[in-house]
């Protein structure tokens, strides 16, 4: 039902979720934000079953903070990452594991860009493009196609569009609007939400 | 903690009020707040008046779906959590606080059988505030909620009527008691009585009770 992908240029990472927060057949939320900043240039993108997906992500992401206050200095996206994995693995075979899949999309001064894929088996694999949900049975295949290592922001963005206008037209379940942010040397960047046409999105309730 | 595969069979605990209409919807003036008053016990009406809106403090409520036990116990222990915060801090808890501690509180409960479906409306100075907080361990901010078995059908009736903004507070009263009455209507688990109330920057107010055969013969009159 979730989606979430993650594509890696050259000096950058994009990243995108949903926004729909579901419960059974009823959509109760169209702008539930599904990233989580870890740091000043890391960002944990997480879906899964309901609850553990913010208790899990608010658990890794105030560690990563204690990290920074304890040393003085932030873990890079990397050890981020294999922490990460490390307490999804921990809880793996424990009473209440984790039912969560995540993207950690970060930039690291010596590394550059990195993507890293996780799952709620706890597996870890860094990627140069990466998707969750069943919307990544159709959009891998666009992206095998046209990513290449060298693109630019504007060219991963396009791709990007792609992959949600081939959700838009084949996926069952309509999701409307997508929250999509980059990251690169200068941190994380929020872009405008991605809302493909046709794609019907609930008119926000009046607020004083 | 009880396996998934036997929350159907023979085996499974009577579980009252998982039949029920709950929702709430902010609008220009704080929040509305409508329930129904039926508890089932399977095909049995066990009870058609029940209160299902948890007065947590003033300016705080908390709905019931689910287990009724589950959401009284729950909110009662949330409500004397929020006092504790509020002697500590000298100020009064935000709406998204108190949600934030009923989460975690059933959190740590996950899988253990607990069921609650509960939406907790305040107004705090960030203005009025809506959660939706529940046993699987969902906590969503949001506009408007409808929970329970005979929710979808009063998120057809809200979802048409705040098309048109800037609603008062009583045409938002008739929309929140017609959603809960239409959903009477359809649902077999949901019935009795509308209980109404509004949250408001003073706290929040009893608005109505009305009985929804009452409201039946009312809007049958209306269409004729």
């Amino acid at each position: 039902m979730e989606y979430l992908i993650g594509i890696q240029g050259q000096d950058f990472v994009l990243v995108a979720a949903d926004n729909i927060a579901a419960n059974s057949i009823i959509q109760m939320k169209q702008d539930q934000d599904k990233m989580f900043k870890l740091s000043d240039k890391i960002l944990l993108l997480c879906v899964g079953e309901a609850g553990d997906t913010v208790q899990f992500a608010e658990y890794i992401q105030k560690n990563i903070q204690l990290y920074k206050m304890r040393n003085g200095y932030e873990l890079s996206p990397k050890a981020a990452a294999n922490f990460t994995r490390k307490n999804l693995a921990d809880y793996l075979r424990s009473r209440t594991p984790y039912h969560v899949n995540l993207l950690l999309a970060g930039f690291d001064e010596t590394d550059g860009p990195g993507l890293y894929y996780m799952d709620h088996l706890s597996a870890l694999a860094k990627a140069p493009f990466a998707a969750h949900g069943y919307g990544a049975y159709l959009t891998l295949s666009i992206l095998d196609r046209y990513y290449r290592p060298d693109l630019t922001r504007d060219e991963a963005v396009d791709l990007l569009k792609k992959c949600v206008e081939e959700l838009n037209k084949r996926f069952i379940l309509n999701l409307p609007s997508f929250t999509v942010r980059l990251i690169d040397t200068e941190g994380i960047h929020d872009l405008e939400k991605l809302m493909p046409v046709g794609a019907k999105l609930l008119a926000p309730a009046p607020s004083s | 903690s009880v396996p998934v595969e036997k929350w159907n069979g023979p085996d499974r605990k009577i579980e009252f009020l998982h039949g029920t209409t709950t929702l709430a919807f902010k609008f220009q003036h704080g929040v509305i707040v409508a329930v129904d008053s039926r508890a089932t016990a399977g095909s049995y009406i066990a009870s058609q008046t029940v209160k299902k809106v948890i007065e947590i403090n003033p300016y705080l409520l908390g709905t019931m779906a689910g287990g009724a036990a589950d959401c009284s116990f729950w909110e009662r222990l949330l409500a004397r959590q929020c006092r504790v915060y509020e002697l500590r801090n000298k100020e009064r808890i935000s709406v998204a606080a108190a949600s934030k501690l009923l989460a975690n509180m059933v959190y740590q409960y996950k899988g253990m059988g607990l069921s609650m479906g509960t939406m907790v409306c305040g107004w705090d100075k960030t203005g009025p505030g809506l959660y939706y907080v529940d046993s699987e361990g969902n906590r969503v901010c949001g506009d408007l909620f409808a929970v329970g078995s005979g929710s979808m059908y009063a998120y057809g009736i809200v979802d048409s009527g705040l098309k048109q903004k800037d609603l008062t507070v009583e045409e938002a009263c008739d929309l929140g008691r017609r959603a809960i009455y239409q959903a009477t209507y359809r649902d077999a688990y949901s019935g009795g009585q509308v209980n109404l109330y509004h949250v408001h920057s003073e706290g929040w107010t009893r608005v109505s009770q009305s009985d929804v055969l009452m409201l039946h013969q009312q809007y049958q009159a209306e269409k004729a």
